[in-house]
């Protein structure tokens, strides 16, 4: 609606303090729960504040490339349904989902966190690939931080299934987990004017100026960026993002690690 | 006989009375005997003159004489506006109905396209034609601020008895609000102060079946503006 919006925002970040009143370099609550799909091997419904994410991880049967042939895959597509907002509609994935599912496989793929060689069972001619569905239930902005961690949390859990003369039998989970060497950590700080922050609702999604998506490790090495938004942004800017980033990224960590 | 209390809950479909001795108003029908209810909402029983009805808790909004709604511009004629009010009808804005000079054939420099506006229903016709006015006291473009939109059936708890809710969100926030019969709520003041009138409306719009309402929000708003105040001296 045009209420002058984006002044409108303005008055508020320079107050200090978000659409929804939550502080400039603070998350909205999160909260998830882990397995909670029945028919996937791993799963995780998580909520950040009233954005509602659901991961599903799959496993799949496949021949692996020419190149690696010890290597198992891993496949990750996001799915922004109809309804989780007014702006999504049915049909083939728009821009964004396409750009969300990128980056979050990106983040997860360049860490090395998934060990693809665990999932190889018969070296050049059977792996196994690690699919992970994300789908948006409610977007109250900032899908891309929520996907990328229920994604995490839902590989974190997800049990290999058992594997019987090269055939999966999904109906007998084995206690064997993905084996995660690093926790990449997707955080994406924005900016609207002078302002630098992160985790946006919908409201400040609207009017962004430019983002920056980092996606860090353990031992604060970042492994990913994206930078989106249609204005450009400086040296000083990157380093106060990827400072925001790191120390975020360790509050996050520090909470799905327990 | 009615199979429900006063002030219980019912859904679509349900059978709340038998017998032929009831009367029934809006969001009941009569299949034979039995009485349903067509709309979810709080049952109220009259029992004096044996009257039943329902005060329905979803739904769109009905247009209807006199009231004061928020709208949005959503085309211009050669003589008004069209202007979205957020229900299954448009309205209609003469310019005739404007204060002001409006140059002819330059009615996008009034009102554009996207812009919200504060008007007054001065005519609903049998088939839903709409006339609204800008003609009176606190009816205006609106330019800054914020819009929360709520379910229509709701506003009246905003409002509460003449008015008592709403200007109690006024008085203790300090906060202007104009409440949009079609469920589009303006406010406009301070950034912190606006969030607490938007968890006000919340607070009303998830507790509308309870009694008492305007005491709790009171108390909540008391609380909230202390902190505010302290943080700010």
């Amino acid at each position: 609606m045009m209420l002058k919006e984006k002044f409108h925002l303005l008055r508020y970040l320079s107050d200090g303090i978000k659409s929804d009143g939550v502080l400039l370099d603070k998350y909205r609550d999160i909260s998830y729960e882990v397995n909670t799909i029945k028919t996937a091997e791993g799963s995780c419904d998580l909520k950040l504040g009233n954005t509602h994410v659901i991961a599903g991880v799959k496993f799949e049967m496949g021949t692996p490339y020419e190149d690696t042939p010890d290597e198992g895959g891993i496949m990750i597509n996001v799915e922004l349904l109809p309804l989780s907002s007014p702006d999504y509609f049915p049909g083939p994935p728009t821009d964004k989902a396409i750009e969300l599912s990128r980056v979050i496989d990106r983040g997860i793929r360049e860490s090395g966190a998934v060990d693809l060689k665990s999932l190889c069972i018969v070296e050049g001619e059977q792996v196994l690939t690690v699919v992970v569905d994300v789908c948006a239930i409610n977007d109250d902005g900032n899908l891309l931080d929520a996907g990328a961690l229920a994604s995490l949390i839902a590989l974190k859990n997800a049990k290999i299934p058992k594997i019987e003369n090269g055939k999966i039998d999904y109906t007998q989970l084995t206690k064997d987990t993905v084996k995660l060497k690093e926790l990449p950590i997707t955080i994406t700080c924005y900016k609207i004017g002078e302002y630098v922050f992160v985790d946006p609702t919908t409201y400040e999604e609207k009017y962004y100026d430019s983002r920056l998506t980092i996606t860090t490790i353990d031992d604060s090495s970042i492994v990913a960026l994206q930078k989106g938004g249609e204005k450009a942004i400086t040296i000083s800017d990157v380093d106060k993002m990827t400072d925001l980033a790191l120390t975020k990224s360790k509050e996050i960590r520090k909470m799905i690690k327990k | 006989m009615i199979k429900f209390s006063e002030g219980s809950v019912v859904v679509p479909g349900e059978a709340v009375a038998e017998g032929k001795e009831y009367r029934i108003g809006q969001g009941f029908y009569r299949v034979g005997e039995k009485v349903f209810a067509s709309r979810l909402g709080i049952l109220r029983i009259k029992e004096e003159d044996n009257f039943i009805y329902l005060v329905p808790l979803t739904g769109v909004y009905n247009p209807r004489e006199g009231d004061t709604v928020i709208g949005k511009i959503e085309d211009f004629h050669s003589l008004g506006w069209r202007i979205d009010l957020f229900c299954p009808y448009s309205a209609m804005l003469m310019v005739r109905e404007v204060p002001g000079y409006v140059p002819a054939g330059e009615l996008d420099k009034v009102f554009d396209i996207g812009d919200l506006v504060c008007v007054k229903i001065t005519k609903v016709t049998n088939n839903k034609m709409i006339d609204v006015s800008m003609n009176g006291p606190g009816l205006f473009k609106l330019n800054e601020g914020r819009i929360i939109k709520i379910s229509s059936q709701k506003i009246p708890r905003v409002i509460g008895k003449q008015g008592s809710m709403v200007n109690m969100l006024k008085d203790k926030t300090g906060c202007k609000v104009i409440v949009g019969k079609n469920g589009l709520i303006w406010t406009k003041g301070e950034p912190k102060t606006e969030i607490i009138v938007n968890e006000a409306i919340k607070m009303i719009e998830d507790l509308s079946h309870t009694s008492g309402l305007t005491d709790r929000v009171a108390e909540m708003l008391d609380k909230k503006m202390e902190e505010y105040n302290k943080n700010k001296g």
